[in-house]
C-alpha cells in the first residue's frame, strides 16, 4: 500500500525570476501514511498553507515531486482523491445545506437519489441531520463549518486536507469541533493533513506535529504524539498532553531565537 | 417573514401618514396662498382630472408602458448575453466596458433624436431602442460583477473538485449573479419607464404619457398634465413592484441572504 502523501524535495518560489520573488518553501520532505493525522504548525508566513495547496494541486511546486495515494498530485486532484475544508466554510448561499454537501457528488456525476442519500448520511455524521433543508445563512458559524467538513467527506475521499478550519470559531465551539473531527475521522478512517497555528489544537488532534519556520518556509521538527485513540475531556487535562504542548512550544520557540540571531 | 401586526403597522403607518399630511399641506397651501392653476394645481383638482381622463390616461399608459416593457426585456436579454461574453473574454471586456460607459454618459435625448431620423415618424422603435440601451447598460454592469465577484475559497473548492470552467460558470458564477441581476432590474424597471416618457419629448407619435404631459402643459391645462404625471408615477411603481415580486419568487430561500448582507 502506497503512502497517503509523499512530498519529495519540494520547493516553491512565488514570482520566480522576478525582483519580487519569494521563497515560500525550501526542501520539504514529508511522508504521511494512511490513517495518520498530521498537523502543520508554525508562525504566519512559514508556508504551511502553501504546503497544503501543493498537496491539493491547487499550486504547482517549483521543484520536487508531490504524490497522493501513489499518483502525481494532478492526477489525484482530477480523481478527487481528497476533500478540502478552509477557514471560511465557503458554503454556497443559494443551495440548501444538503445541496451544498451534494456538490462534489454532482460534479462526479452521481445520480440524484444516490447524492441525496449520501448527503443525508454525511449530515447525520456531522450531527446536522435536522438541518438538511435549511440555508447556510440560517446556521451558526460552527454549524456551517460542520457542513463544510461533511461536504469535504461526502465522496468518501481517503485524504482530508484542512486549512485552519476552526480558526474563525470561538474557543468553546473549537474544542467541541476538534472532538467531533476526531470522532468523524475514527468512523471514516481518513488520513488528515491539518494546518493550524494553535499548539493545543495540533497536539490534541494529531499523531504527528510538523513544526515549520518562515523565511524561507522549511520543516524544523517533527514531533510524534501518542495520546491514545480515545481522546476526550480528560485528555486536555492529562500530564502527557501538557508535556507535548511544551515540547511543541519549545520547538517553535527555537525558530524565534534563530530568527532573532 | 412573519411580522407581527404591530410591527407591520409601524412599517406601513409612517409613510402613509406622511403622504396624507403632505397632500393636505399642498391642498391647504394652494387655497391659503391662492395659487393660480397654471402655477400649481391642487391635489383635489388633479385627482378630478385623473378620474375624468381615466380612459385617455390608461390608453397613453399602455403605449408608454409597452415601450418601456419591450425595451426592458430586450435590454435585459442583451445585457445578460453581453456580460457572459465579456466575462469569458477579458480583453473584450477591457475594450467594451469603457465604450459602454462613454455611451451611457451621452445625454440619452441626443440618441433619441438620432434614432428618430433612422425610422419613420410614427415608429415606436426609436423609443424602444432608447429604453433598451439604458436598461442594457444597467444590467451589463451588475451582472458582469455578479459573474466575476465569486469568493476565492469557492473557486479553490471547485478546482479541488476538478470542475471544468463550464461547471464553475453553471454552478457558481450564474447563481452568484442572480441577486445582482435583480438589483439591476429594480434600478432598470423604473429607469425604463422614465426613459420611455422622456423619449416621447423628441417628436414622433403624440400617443404616450410623456407627450400628453408636454401637450397639456403647452395649452395650460396644468391639472390635466399633472393627472398624466400621476399616471406615469403609477406605471413606474407597477414596474418596480413587479421586479421586486420577481426577485422574491426567483431567490431560493427568500431574500433573507440579501437582507443579511445588507444588499
Amino acid at each position: 500500500m502506497s503512502a497517503a502523501v509523499e512530498v519529495h524535495d519540494v520547493s516553491k518560489v512565488f514570482n520566480a525570476g522576478r525582483p519580487n520573488a519569494v521563497e515560500a518553501l525550501v526542501d520539504i520532505d514529508l511522508t504521511i501514511e494512511p490513517g495518520e493525522f498530521v498537523s502543520l504548525i508554525g508562525p504566519s508566513g512559514c508556508g504551511k498553507s502553501t504546503a497544503l495547496r501543493l498537496i491539493a494541486n491547487l499550486l504547482e511546486p517549483t521543484s520536487g515531486e508531490v504524490l497522493v495515494n501513489g499518483k502525481p498530485a494532478l492526477k489525484a486532484r482530477l480523481d478527487q482523491d481528497y476533500g478540502m475544508a478552509f477557514q471560511q466554510a465557503g458554503l454556497f448561499d443559494w443551495r440548501t445545506v444538503a445541496k451544498n454537501v451534494e456538490l462534489p457528488l454532482e460534479l462526479k456525476g452521481w445520480d440524484k437519489a444516490k447524492r441525496r442519500t449520501r448527503a443525508l448520511e454525511m449530515l447525520d455524521l456531522v450531527k446536522l441531520g435536522d438541518f438538511a433543508d435549511h440555508f447556510p445563512w440560517q446556521l451558526s458559524g460552527g454549524m456551517q463549518q460542520r457542513v463544510a467538513i461533511g461536504r469535504a467527506l461526502a465522496a468518501h475521499p481517503p485524504l482530508l486536507l484542512m486549512d485552519e478550519p476552526f480558526g474563525a470559531l470561538d474557543e468553546m465551539t473549537r474544542e467541541h469541533m476538534q472532538a467531533e473531527l476526531l470522532r468523524i475521522c475514527g468512523e471514516t478512517s481518513s488520513t488528515v493533513v491539518f494546518v493550524t497555528h494553535s499548539i493545543p489544537e495540533a497536539v490534541y488532534l494529531s499523531t504527528r506535529v510538523v513544526v515549520m519556520s518562515p523565511r524561507p518556509g522549511r520543516i524544523t521538527d517533527v514531533i510524534g504524539v501518542d495520546l491514545g485513540p480515545r481522546r476526550g475531556l480528560e485528555t486536555r487535562e492529562a500530564v502527557a498532553f501538557f508535556e507535548k504542548i511544551t515540547e511543541v512550544r519549545e520547538a517553535l520557540r527555537g525558530i524565534d531565537t534563530s530568527d532573532l540571531a | 417573514m412573519n411580522r407581527s401586526p404591530r410591527a407591520l403597522a409601524l412599517l406601513v403607518l409612517p409613510p402613509v401618514v406622511f403622504g396624507i399630511a403632505f397632500l393636505a399641506l399642498w391642498e391647504a397651501a394652494v387655497n391659503v396662498f391662492d395659487f393660480q392653476p397654471y402655477f400649481l394645481p391642487a391635489p383635489s383638482s388633479i385627482w378630478q382630472q385623473f378620474l375624468e381622463n381615466a380612459t385617455l390616461i390608461w390608453d397613453a399608459a399602455k403605449v408608454s408602458g409597452t415601450n418601456a416593457l419591450v425595451g426592458l426585456i430586450a435590454g435585459t436579454v442583451l445585457g445578460i448575453a453581453l456580460s457572459f461574453v465579456l466575462g469569458r473574454f477579458r480583453l473584450l471586456n477591457e475594450l467594451v466596458t469603457p465604450l459602454a460607459i462613454a455611451l451611457n454618459a451621452v445625454p440619452i435625448f441626443v440618441l433619441v433624436a438620432v434614432f428618430n431620423n433612422m425610422f419613420s415618424i410614427t415608429s415606436e422603435v426609436p423609443r424602444r431602442l432608447m429604453v433598451t440601451l439604458v436598461v442594457e447598460f444597467i444590467v451589463l454592469v451588475n451582472v458582469t460583477r455578479g459573474l466575476r465577484e465569486v469568493g476565492a475559497i469557492q473557486l479553490e473548492l471547485m478546482r479541488s473538485y476538478a470542475a471544468s470552467e463550464v461547471a464553475i460558470t453553471r454552478k457558481v458564477r450564474v447563481p452568484n449573479a442572480v441577486p445582482y441581476l435583480f438589483t439591476a432590474l429594480k434600478i432598470a424597471a423604473p429607469a425604463a419607464v422614465i426613459t420611455a416618457f422622456v423619449s416621447e419629448y423628441f417628436g414622433g407619435s403624440q400617443n404616450g404619457l410623456g407627450s400628453r404631459i408636454v401637450s397639456n402643459i403647452a395649452i395650460s391645462k396644468n391639472a390635466a398634465a399633472w393627472a398624466y404625471v400621476l399616471g406615469a408615477c403609477l406605471v413606474g411603481l407597477a414596474f418596480y413592484l413587479v421586479s421586486v415580486a420577481l426577485e422574491r419568487v426567483a431567490t431560493p430561500g427568500g431574500v433573507g441572504r440579501n437582507d443579511r448582507d445588507g444588499a
